[in-house]
């Protein structure tokens, strides 16, 4: 078993998750692809913390689950008020900043 | 020299009645025309403190000097603002203030009904204050302050009532064609600078005669540029005819007696130039003697009296111009001919004022007639002013202008002789023109329109007149009597001896009186013995329709100046809009043509902006991966 | 790829056979998420993901963080997901049509690029060094020694980002505040409004739904006296909503009774 799978399968959700937020509307679709792509960056810093054989990449890990959850909070709580006020969670309807 | 303390209060007073009566705007409309002849009034005051203080003084101690501040130190090129007044200048003074508050007088009556009294008097104000500073300046920079400055009110009050578009075409003539003489005197000075390297009076009188003749010449011909725009002479004359355009109060004392005498006045000041460098005395001489002779044929055909008065003014400003250049036997003689036709041009104009004020504001002398019955006051001095221009001793002109003719036949030799004739023919064209104003105006059978009800003017217009005939009358024989303004002026001028005499005093004088008569007979016989028509003769020859045209001299400028300068300014603004302007908007059309490529892909949806992340990050790793290859 | 290779010892064969199932799954779950079209089929596939992801932490000796994994994640975070999904409307499904033109081949040429040159990058990668793996540094078990980094080296990092998740959970209130623009009246005041308004029609109650009306459904107005419905008997969301049924629909003559009595 080589430890190199780890990385490719890391590669892999992170680049279905960024195609996620590039091609889904919804907000909380949205999100949620985000927030696969810092699961893929876990997994990354998880698998190179085994190969260096010390803790610092969990380490690193955990603090990228906290700043997600941080981000998942204010995160929704935006989406929230978007929606309160548009009365609609699809991103292509915030576009104001064209016009 | 002496020094004085008070010679400022000559300007600053008059400037400062223009500043309060132009700040205070509306509020001094009740009070402005009283304040702005009380500055003037109090200026001539000044004037004549000042010259029971140089009378005071012995011959050569009478110049005074006032420093005011230093004004401009760079390097070598040292001026300082500096006001000079001496005997010539004092004239100046006496006439500018004197018969600037006279018509200072006169406007209160004549502008009542104007709705900008107020602004015309702030104007006058200004305007004395700048021609004082042109004839005190100390230098030749000092001057140009002032020349600028009576320029500036002359514009302003030519184009008084600008509401009329041709009003204001003709202020905007005015400035345009000063600007031409303007920039000879710029000339003038810069040249002064780079060879004599000082640009005040004194400075370059005591360089003057080790400094270059070809330099004096330039310098000379520069001034002489100068003077022919601010003086109307040849070939810069076709302005002051449209300057009448102006209220008549200006046209008597901006464009008779005061402004337009300025040139004489610079070539006065500038002898000792043009003693040193001849060919430019020469020319001044030509442009008097082209001018003097222009003038007067101009006024043979103007209908409209202003106009006629203003070519006379031409004429009689050539007369001076004629004298200048005459060398130092002829400089006393013009500011003598300048102070006394001051005085009857001035006195004439008013009268002209005061007939168009009596005539509901005609000018076209073909519907005037038999006013001496309706205007006796404006008849007799009027009739005063027009003796003296004649030169019907004992009037004023008398001794100015024979002093001219008779100097003019004594520059020797052909010169003399033909100088002669000119001045002798002029006198005579001058007293056919004359007369013609006199008898379309005053005498003869009435040609008004129906609403014309003529009138004497109120005492206020009349008193200046009045005061003026007095001076056309006596001014001449108290100035040449035991030749008191040469003797006056004498230690201002060099001298190189006394000229032989080709004619005796008395046939000059008699050949003057001559011609003189010659010309009022003509006139009388063609406007006494026939009937005038009040509507101008079409079929006339064409010498009459090309003086009728000014001589054509606007056409000239047309075809000479103004079309190949539009031309020119045309290929230029092609020139400016396909390459200049091709090239800018070219790199503006890059900018927003590379930008509206851009632009798309600034649509508003953020996800195509995390796509265009997602492919930034896919070009990153490219990038990567090519170079760890 | 040989110098990436690690001897994982005796748990080589089990692991790798938990990877060759878990991992086609998660990717099948991913995937999945980008294709379904409700946002709670997505949310119930990412949780799917992330379980798989803590399973494959444990395989790789992070213990603690698979738990976490679980814990905050699955059970925290995916369920604020979820809630925030039913605030928002949980049936509302998204239609999958692309409305910006070009940018689902944009995205999926860069998807490809983009993975396909980190693939590469990794396949070419090299360390110089053997794999070393945990056993070493998880000899006091894995929490102690995360534990001991966190609290040492990494105290500061530790601290800020716990001032990050206040900051975070304040900002979050602020943005879900929602402001009244006037103060709720209180009881006092709407008893004063009662029998001192305008009129006192209403004092004694609005009329309930159904009243003298031939049903008594909520959406059904109740009658006045004259046998005009009283409309402001039914709820003023069922107003606005149209769900209003008259009594009319009711009328004897009308109810079909083939069918038995209705309950």
């Amino acid at each position: 078993m080589d430890a190199a799978n780890y990385l490719y399968l890391s590669v892999l959700l992170f680049t279905i998750g960024a195609v996620g937020v590039v091609v889904r509307r919804n907000a909380i679709v949205v999100f949620m692809c985000v927030e696969l792509m810092l699961n893929a960056a876990n997994l990354a810093f998880v698998t190179f913390s085994r190969i260096n054989g010390d803790l610092n990449g969990q380490v690193v890990a955990f603090f990228t689950m906290v700043v997600a959850a941080c981000e998942v909070v204010v995160g929704l709580a935006i989406i929230v008020t978007i929606y309160r006020s548009r009365r609609s969670a699809s991103v292509d309807d915030a576009s104001l900043l064209k016009r | 020299m002496t020094t004085s303390n008070s010679l400022v209060y000559l300007i600053a007073l008059p400037l400062l009645g223009a500043t309060i009566l132009l700040l205070a705007g509306r509020r001094a409309d009740k009070w402005g025309h009283i304040l702005g002849t009380l500055m003037s009034g109090s200026s001539f005051a000044v004037g004549l403190y000042q010259l029971s203080q140089m009378l005071g003084r012995s011959n050569t101690a009478r110049p005074v000097e006032q420093k005011l501040f230093e004004w401009i130190s760079v390097g070598s090129f040292k001026v300082d603002a500096g006001l000079l007044l001496d005997q010539l200048s004092i004239c100046f003074v006496l006439l500018i203030t004197g018969v600037g508050t006279l018509i200072h007088i006169y406007s209160i009556s004549y502008m009542s009904h104007d709705h900008d009294r107020r602004r015309f008097f702030a104007y006058l104000n200004l305007f004395i204050a700048a021609m004082l500073l042109l004839v005190l300046g100390n230098s030749y920079l000092n001057l140009y302050v002032g020349w600028e400055g009576v320029g500036l009110a002359s514009y302003l009050l030519i184009g008084f009532w600008n509401q009329k578009p041709a009003y204001a075409t003709a202020s905007k003539k005015a400035f345009v064609m000063n600007r031409v003489g303007d920039m000879g005197l710029s000339f003038a000075i810069m040249i002064a600078f780079a060879t004599v390297g000082t640009v005040s009076f004194a400075g370059i009188k005591e360089h003057a005669h080790h400094t270059s003749t070809a330099a004096l010449t330039a310098m000379g011909i520069m001034l002489l540029v100068a003077a022919t725009g601010k003086s109307a002479q040849f070939p810069l004359q076709a302005w002051l005819g449209d300057a009448m355009a102006g209220p008549t109060p200006v046209s008597a004392l901006i464009h008779a007696a005061t402004m337009v005498t300025a040139g004489v006045y610079l070539i006065t000041r500038s002898n000792f130039i043009f003693d040193a460098a001849p060919t430019a005395q020469l020319l001044v001489v030509i442009v008097g003697a082209i001018t003097l002779l222009f003038g007067a044929l101009i006024g043979t055909a103007k209908d409209d009296i202003k106009k006629a008065l203003a070519a006379s003014t031409m004429s009689q400003i050539g007369y001076m111009i004629l004298g200048a250049g005459l060398g130092p036997v002829g400089y006393a003689f013009a500011i003598m001919h300048l102070l006394t036709h001051g005085f009857f041009k001035a006195g004439m104009f008013l009268g002209a004022g005061s007939v168009m004020h009596g005539m509901n504001d005609e000018v076209n002398m073909r519907k005037y007639g038999a006013l001496r019955k309706f205007m006796p006051i404006t008849f007799v001095t009027f009739g005063l002013g027009y003796l003296a221009i004649l030169g019907v001793p004992p009037f004023a002109g008398f001794y100015s202008k024979d002093m001219i003719i008779e100097t003019a036949f004594n520059a020797g030799g052909i010169k003399g002789i033909l100088l002669g004739s000119v001045t002798l023919l002029g006198a005579g064209i001058t007293a056919f023109y004359m007369t013609r104003v006199m008898i379309l105006t005053f005498t003869g059978k009435a040609r008004w329109d129906e609403e014309a009800h003529p009138h004497e003017s109120p005492l206020l217009m009349w008193l200046p007149m009045a005061i003026l005939a007095i001076g056309s009358v006596s001014s001449g024989y108290l100035l040449s009597r035991g030749d008191a303004l040469v003797n006056w002026l004498s230690p201002l001028f060099e001298h190189h001896g006394e000229h032989e005499e080709l004619l005796a005093p008395i046939v000059v004088s008699a050949l003057a009186l001559g011609m003189v008569a010659i010309g009022v007979a003509i006139a009388f016989l063609k406007y006494s013995r026939q009937e005038v028509a009040s509507v101008a003769p079409e079929n006339v020859s064409v010498f009459t329709k090309i003086a009728r045209e000014d001589l054509m001299q606007d056409r000239f400028n047309e075809a000479v100046f103004m079309r190949p300068g539009q031309q020119l300014t045309q290929v230029l603004v092609k020139t400016d809009e396909a390459v200049i302007d091709g090239a800018v908007r070219g790199v503006g059309k890059l900018a927003m043509g590379s930008s509206s490529l851009l632009r798309g892909v600034q649509s508003g949806f953020v996800r195509s902006y995390a796509a265009l992340i997602f492919v930034g990050a896919a070009l990153l790793i490219a990038a990567i991966w090519v170079v760890v290859q | 790829m040989v110098d990436l290779a690690i001897a994982v010892g005796q748990t080589q064969t089990p692991e790798a056979v938990l990877f060759w199932v878990l991992a086609p799954l998660t990717v099948a779950a991913a995937l999945a998420m980008l294709l379904v079209k409700k946002a709670v089929h997505s949310a119930i596939l990412m949780a799917s993901v992330m379980i798989n992801l803590a399973i494959f932490y444990i395989a790789q000796d992070a213990l603690f963080l698979g738990i976490v994994q679980i814990v905050v994640y699955t059970g925290a975070v995916m369920m604020l997901f979820l809630f925030i999904l039913m605030l928002v409307g949980v049936d509302s499904s998204d239609s999958l049509t692309e409305t910006i033109p070009g940018l689902r081949p944009i995205a999926i040429t860069a998807a490809v690029g983009f993975g396909g040159l980190m693939v590469s990058l990794i396949g070419r990668a090299t360390l110089g060094r053997s794999a070393i793996g945990l056993e070493a540094a998880n000899s006091n078990g894995n929490v102690k020694g995360i534990a001991q980094l966190l609290f040492s080296t990494y105290v500061w990092p530790f601290e800020v980002v716990s001032a990050l998740l206040i900051t975070a959970a304040l900002g979050a209130m602020v943005l879900a505040h929602h402001q009244s623009l006037q103060l709720r009246p209180t009881q006092r005041q709407l008893s004063t409004q009662r029998f001192r308004g305008a009129s006192l029609a209403n004092a004694a109650g609005l009329p309930a739904p159904g009243v003298f009306a031939r049903h008594n459904a909520v959406d059904v107005p109740a009658l006045l006296p004259d046998g005009t419905p009283a409309a402001n008997s039914i709820n003023a969301t069922l107003q606005a909503r149209g769900d209003m049924l008259t009594s009319g629909t009711f009328e004897l003559g009308k109810v079909d009774t083939s069918k038995g009595e209705e309950k």
